[in-house]
């Protein structure tokens, strides 16, 4: 043990740390993925839309020296990368699910391509708020060094909840991810409807990704994301499509992914791999625990692929 | 609206629709009808599936353009180019699916349907609005209640509502009645015939229940094949007319006599349970015996069990709990117990619950006998020739209109599809017949055989398990009539001693 004064305080403070750390990427995935299931399509292309976003981001921070025009570049290649999405579901006969597995192939291939020459160099890295400012334990210090994007992310939480209520765009998504006839019905057109949802999840997925290569690990690799895009999708729907949900959910799965770093750092490394692969199990656990082969989930978009 | 046209006149208009031809490629749906409601009328449209009724109202609504033809709305050409056109004049539907969102509030419904949506809705200040139009209207809806947890009568009322919520002056209503019960079908429509009367409203209504155009409409046109077959006013015609109009020169099957008495107790349910998708309770402890030579007949508003608890049986639902038992065998639907029993099955929405719709009309109607002889030699060897024979002798002998047995199923019309079930499922000898909404949405001809058919099997010594939201058609042939209400059977009679307005105030739950 390194630091002797704290001891074993180590682990859930560092779980703490880890959770808000490592769930930023997740929330933002999570939300934006919210409002697009929320609209009645699944964008499982996310996945590739984290990569490109963190490979952008980290590409335009490095050439401006400006991280947060890195963050909006972000967004903006993940809004691309949504009506990309939207355009080609918007075609007859296309299924989501196949588009959104392709997208992600192609996300992180071309990301992977275009970000070759970017795992060299060092780009200019998003600041930190220090929270931890009160205290003279360097954990503790640590782990409230707190991105001003979770920030951001844990501020939009509760406005979209509010929003998928009290705004016009918000009953708008529900009706077209409810009843896509309703919609029709009333003359609005389901596809812009769908559209600009998956942009702006587009945008938030992009946004996650920037978090990634900017801040934390906060630099550009081919490892960078390991499925954490696609498991923020598979939260979504453990969430129950609830923002509120989303985020709670995503400093769960953030604290569970922090769990082997921390235990390693109290010098507990058997199984190390294995406390790795807590996200993964999690995932696992909660899909077997929430789901029934005789009921449909509760709160699910009717329109949505996977509920019809 | 039109910039620089003036407002339509106020109060209750009228709606004409000239030499309307509305072509599909070959096939002419509409060939030059012409429809005259006037203003502050209730006009009927009558017509068997297929007529048109709908191709008509859907042009007068913008969501298809006429081949040929005008729409005058209050005396002046008027070209509507969408809905939204439609809407602007004061033009409003009411659809036979519904268009609410379920899993919003009322009031959410209401205020979304409106074209000047707030960007940020002020709850508090729509609600109070909403609650005073509320209380303008002839009938009341929970506005807090979510719409997926209010009956199929609110919803109906709901529809309604928002369309005279959004100032629409002339309404048409598509099968509006066809989810209520006989006491709600008339208090939804004498409030609306209040409306008209007070010259409030213009009401096109298509139906096909003559009860309620003799009770409310004032005028009704008639359709049969795209074609003008008549029109006129209610007060000189007789429900005997209309339907000739309706159905022109073709034949009924004739529905054999009732003969021969119930004998042994063939199909039996005891304290049957089953959820819904949602996990719910959906029919609870349901017990029930249906004996040979007897039709059972099950009514009840959609949503009230029936469709879960023929899922159990046709072996599409695990039960929670109970036990089926057929001629004192327990039963749980697997192929080997089905033939065993000789049971049949005629769902509802044949083409989802029946059939595979790319397959051909002769697999589909092969599907109980295919791995036997002489489909099949040795259980795995498919001899397509015995098929196609089997299958040209049932075509001719069910009257299925395809053009070969080799068409795939989902290309014939609805009456088609179940005539083919039908072939396949009455063919061979039965013992218990279980049939949910044989007819729903099918023509007269359709009906009267497949009417005939479900006497001529219980005449036969079949038990016959009939769930059906038409209480005409219950009457018309159980032997027993029995009442389901959320998921219970409520009320039991025999057909004959049954009284009306007992049957309808406890499938409405009083």
């Amino acid at each position: 043990m390194a630091d002797g004064s704290i001891g074993l305080w180590t682990v859930p403070l560092a779980v703490l740390g880890g959770a808000i750390r490592v769930s930023t990427p997740f929330l933002f995935v999570s939300l934006g993925e919210c409002i697009t299931e929320r609209s009645g399509r699944i964008n499982l292309g996310l996945e590739g839309t984290l990569v490109m976003g963190a490979m952008s981001a980290y590409g335009i921070s490095y050439l401006t020296g400006s991280p947060w025009l890195g963050v909006l570049a972000a967004g903006i290649t993940g809004a691309l990368l949504g009506a990309l999405h939207a355009g080609i579901c918007s075609l007859p006969r296309v299924n989501d699910v196949a588009v959104g597995i392709a997208l992600m192939l192609f996300g992180t291939g071309l990301a992977f391509y275009l970000g070759k020459p970017l795992i060299e160099p060092t780009a200019p890295r998003l600041p930190a708020i220090d929270f931890g400012w009160w205290s003279d334990i360097p954990q503790v210090r640590a782990a409230l060094r707190i991105n001003v994007l979770f920030l951001i992310g844990v501020v939009l939480a509760p406005i979209l909840y509010w929003a998928f209520r009290i705004t016009r765009w918000g009953l708008l998504i529900r009706t077209a991810g409810e009843s896509s006839d309703a919609a029709r019905a009333m003359g609005h057109s389901v596809l812009l409807i769908r559209l600009r949802a998956t942009m702006v999840g587009g945008f938030l997925a992009g946004i996650g990704g920037s978090f990634l290569s900017l801040f934390y690990p906060g630099s550009w690799n081919e490892g960078l994301s390991s499925g954490q895009g696609i498991t923020a999708v598979a939260l979504v729907i453990f969430a129950r499509w609830d923002p509120l949900l989303c985020l709670w959910a995503s400093l769960a799965f953030g604290g569970a992914a922090a769990l082997g770093p921390a235990l390693q750092s109290v010098g507990v490394t058997s199984g190390y791999h294995l406390f790795n692969a807590a996200p993964y199990i999690l995932t696992l656990a909660i899909m077997i625990i929430t789901c029934s082969p005789k009921r449909t989930l509760t709160g699910a978009p009717a329109e949505l692929s996977i509920t019809r | 609206m039109i910039i620089g046209e003036p407002p339509p006149p106020s109060g209750a208009f009228g709606v004409d629709a000239l030499a309307m031809t509305m072509r599909f490629g070959d096939f002419l749906a509409l060939d030059n009808v012409e429809l005259k409601v006037r203003p502050g009328s209730f006009h009927a449209l009558l017509g068997e599936n297929g007529a048109g009724k709908s191709t008509l109202v859907k042009c007068i609504m913008g969501y298809y353009h006429a081949t040929e033809g005008d729409i005058l709305v209050g005396g002046r050409e008027q070209a509507i180019a969408n809905p939204k056109d439609a809407h602007a004049l004061g033009l409003g539907m009411v659809y036979q699916h519904f268009t609410l969102v379920p899993a919003m509030t009322v009031a959410e419904n209401l205020v979304l349907a409106r074209d000047d949506v707030p960007a940020v809705v002020n709850w508090p200040k729509e609600m109070k609005e909403l609650e005073a139009f509320l209380a303008r209207m002839p009938f009341k809806v929970p506005l807090a209640a979510k719409v997926s947890d209010i009956s199929a009568g609110e919803r109906q009322k709901c529809e309604i509502l928002k369309q005279l919520y959004l100032k629409r002056r002339f309404l048409i209503l598509d099968e509006p009645t066809s989810v209520l019960t006989p006491a709600e079908a008339d208090e939804v429509l004498g409030m609306l015939r209040d409306m008209v009367v007070k010259g409030e409203l213009t009401i096109l209504m298509i139906t096909h229940k003559f009860r309620e155009v003799m009770a409310f409409a004032d005028e009704v046109t008639i359709l049969r094949r795209g074609k003008l077959a008549g029109a006129g006013k209610v007060s000189e015609l007789t429900p005997d007319a209309m339907a000739r109009t309706m159905i022109g020169a073709e034949e009924l099957t004739v529905q054999p006599p009732r003969t021969g008495e119930a004998g042994k107790a063939r199909l039996e349910l005891e304290k049957l349970r089953a959820l819904d998708d949602a996990g719910a309770m959906a029919v609870h402890d349901v017990s029930l015996t249906v004996r040979a030579g007897e039709i059972v007949g099950i009514a009840g508003v959609s949503g009230n069990g029936q469709r879960q608890l023929v899922e159990v049986l046709a072996g599409q639902r695990e039960a929670e709990g109970g036990e089926i038992r057929v001629a004192g065998d327990p039963y749980h639907a697997s192929r080997e117990e089905m033939r065993r029993h000789n049971m049949s099955l005629l769902p509802e929405e044949p083409l989802k619950n029946a059939c595979v719709g790319g397959m051909s009309v002769a697999d589909n109607i092969a599907f109980r006998e295919f791995d036997r002889a002489p489909f099949a030699s040795g259980g795995w060897w498919l001899n397509r020739g015995a098929f196609r024979d089997d299958a040209k002798k049932k075509i001719r002998k069910y009257k299925i209109k395809t053009r070969t047995p080799e068409t795939p199923i989902s290309a014939l019309s609805g009456g088609n599809v179940q005539r083919a079930v039908l072939a396949r499922e009455l063919a061979s000898d039965v013992e218990v017949l279980i049939a949910a909404n044989p007819c729903f949405g099918l023509d007269f001809a359709a009906v009267a055989q497949i009417h005939a058919e479900i006497m001529a099997a219980r005449n036969r010594g079949a038990a016959v398990l009939l769930v059906s939201e038409d209480l005409d058609e219950l009457l018309e042939l159980s032997d027993r009539l029995v009442v389901m209400f959320h998921g219970e059977f409520v009320y039991e009679a025999r057909t004959s001693e049954a009284d009306l307005t007992e049957v309808g105030r406890h499938m409405a739950g009083h």
